[in-house]
């Protein structure tokens, strides 16, 4: 009977990461199925997808990199290139845009120096526009890495810049 | 009114399970377990009048009826918890504050499917909802809800939360399995790929979406004929220029005019209705004028745009209609997929003649144009991301035709952008 072909020694991702991505696997009849669960959990320990993560996500599901990278590259959630260290995501989006959004949006470029899109010169923070984030009882909103800020204001926008600014 | 029945335990805690048990929750689950057959558990359904709340409408009974049962072939539940339709957050809402109703449905719906593995698709943004909705289910589990042998009756069933990633595509059904086998989200072709009969890994799908869910249990605990006579109850999300935005449980059919000016409270006050989306922004906008028609499926239809997602967002006079469509097909050209050319074609095309006639640089034959593109993407997308588009367009064109003019005869806008967030005090009327 032939040896399994030996798993390459992973490249950047780390035990525990390697670990969630096995458990995720054993949840799915196909591994395939576990590659986003794969992408959140590496991302979650790198802030970002480098080249070697997506490389040791394909071989820890048995999956070529050019079909890993297909996927990281088609959701806006996943990063191949270096974010902030926060991120934060402003819904302009119908409901949003009808309460206020538009000046929310300026207040953070304006603070930020920054363009949705864009990351500060000192890697602190990632400006992004959001599609509807369904929860347009609250517009409008935003979310600051995991947390959702409702009826968001200019100047709640310019309180955010500050805190933002002070929090390594 | 009568009493509230999916909205009425919406809480912060409700991920414990105790709470929900305090509240008879998972009766109906093991009711439906150990005292009803599958089949009788999907004729309740069916006779209560279920209609799928994802925005297609398809009533839930007969949907699951379509997926085949073939002894021995693997079926599978999966739960469509990727709520992104601009203006609609009730799935949002249940899954934060009641998310063990969503995974009790799930638990009866496998079960009336002969389903062991079921699989909850929730949106990648909802960071709050997947803590909530992971404690939840990791306490079902540990109360043997879920996993072997469910409440000693044999029953198995395995369930997993498969977060998404930031992709308004998935919402749409085929490219929603694409995502959860772990590929790009392009969708499929229809048919021969019904997720009933050939959905996640080929194989027969029951797929519905989350709000559904929740609204099985009361089916069985309340009996498919009081549930009916309850409305059948739904949940509409109510924003923008209202008072008191929020999700409105209400009888289906509750008239457009109740659900904006008493339930949400009305208008800001001293402002005028201009115009309403009556189920999010797929669904052609409607005006003052048809504020008395019952919000359900067909009355809407009738009028030539689509009770949805049931999503109803609210424009006051202070609206810029050629702005805000500018918006939405903004929202649609970065959510294109790109896998046909009608769709990432046309609303590129479109996006552009917007942006010149915002910037003052309109032609009167742009009009022409945008209808133009929007009659060329109707019926042609490969889905319905693409088809969301020309709706409300053309409708805007029809109804706020003076509105395109004068921004293009003469390059500005009189309408202030509107600064005030929702919920602000305020009572004006229609």
């Amino acid at each position: 009977m032939a040896l399994p072909p030996a798993r390459p020694a992973p490249r950047v991702l780390s035990r525990e990461t390697l670990d969630a991505i096995a458990a995720a696997c054993a949840r799915y009849p196909r591994a395939q199925s576990a590659l986003l669960p794969a992408l959140h959990a590496a991302q979650a320990q790198l802030g970002y997808l480098p080249e070697p993560a997506l490389a040791d996500v394909g071989d820890a599901l048995g999956l070529p990199v050019t079909e890993v990278t297909a996927v990281a590259t088609f959701y806006t959630m996943l990063f191949t290139e270096p974010v902030g260290r926060h991120i934060v995501r402003v819904c302009t989006n119908l409901t949003c845009h009808l309460c206020g959004a538009g000046p929310v949006l300026d207040r953070l470029r304006r603070g930020l120096g920054i363009r949705p899109g864009q990351t500060t010169a000192d890697g602190r923070v990632t400006l992004e526009i959001a599609e509807c984030l369904a929860a347009c009882d609250e517009a409008p909103v935003l979310l600051v890495d995991t947390d959702r800020l409702a009826r968001v204001t200019p100047e709640a926008a310019d309180d955010l810049v500050r805190r933002l600014g002070a929090d390594g | 009114m009568g009493d509230l029945i999916l909205t009425k335990h919406l809480g912060p805690d409700r991920a414990s399970i105790d709470a929900y048990l305090a509240t008879g929750g998972y009766r109906a689950a093991a009711h439906a377990l150990r005292e009803l057959t599958p089949d009788r558990v999907v004729e309740m359904v069916e006779q209560g009048g279920l209609r799928g709340r994802g925005g297609a409408g398809f009533p839930t009974g007969r949907k699951w009826k379509l997926t085949p049962k073939r002894e021995g072939e693997t079926r599978y539940l999966v739960v469509n918890a990727d709520e992104a339709e601009p203006g609609t957050f009730k799935d949002r809402t249940l899954i934060e504050g009641d998310p063990h109703a969503i995974l009790e449905g799930s638990f009866i719906t496998a079960y009336a499917n002969g389903v062991h593995h079921a699989y909850i698709y929730l949106r990648g943004e909802f960071f709050l909802g997947y803590e909530r909705l992971s404690r939840a289910l990791g306490e079902a589990y540990a109360r043997g809800y879920f996993g072997r042998n469910i409440l000693g009756t044999g029953f198995d069933l395995e369930l997993t939360i498969h977060r998404g990633a930031g992709a308004y595509i998935c919402g749409e059904e085929t490219a929603l399995l694409e995502s959860l086998e772990g590929k790009r989200a392009f969708p499929r072709q229809k048919p021969p790929y019904y997720p009933a009969v050939r959905g996640l890994y080929d194989r027969p799908t029951v797929l519905n979406n989350a709000e559904t869910m929740a609204h099985i249990p009361h089916i069985i605990a309340m009996g498919p004929e009081a549930y009916k006579a309850a409305g059948p109850p739904i949940l509409y999300s109510v924003s923008g220029h209202v008072v008191r935005p929020g999700v409105k449980e209400l009888p289906i059919g509750t008239p457009l005019r109740a659900i904006v000016f008493e339930h949400a409270g009305g208008l800001r006050p001293g402002r005028t209705l201009k115009a309403v989306y009556p189920g999010g922004s797929s669904s052609a906008i409607l005006l003052p004028e048809h504020i008395d028609t019952p919000a359900d499926f067909d009355s809407l239809q009738k009028i030539g745009t689509m009770l949805g997602s049931s999503a109803i967002i609210v424009m006051d006079d202070t609206t810029c209609v050629p702005a805000l469509v500018a918006r939405a097909v903004e929202f649609y050209r970065d959510e294109s997929c790109g896998k046909c050319t009608p769709c990432r074609e046309g609303t590129v095309w479109l996006s552009q003649i917007f942006e010149r006639i915002l910037a003052g640089r309109g032609r009167m034959e742009d009009l022409d144009l945008l209808d133009d593109v929007a009659r060329n993407m109707t019926g042609t997308c490969f889905c319905l991301l693409g088809e969301s588009v020309p709706p409300t367009l053309r409708a805007s064109l029809k109804y706020f035709r003076d509105e395109y003019v004068h921004h293009i005869k003469s390059g500005a806008c009189d309408l202030a952008p509107a600064a005030t967030p929702a919920g602000a005090a305020g009572g004006g009327r229609a």
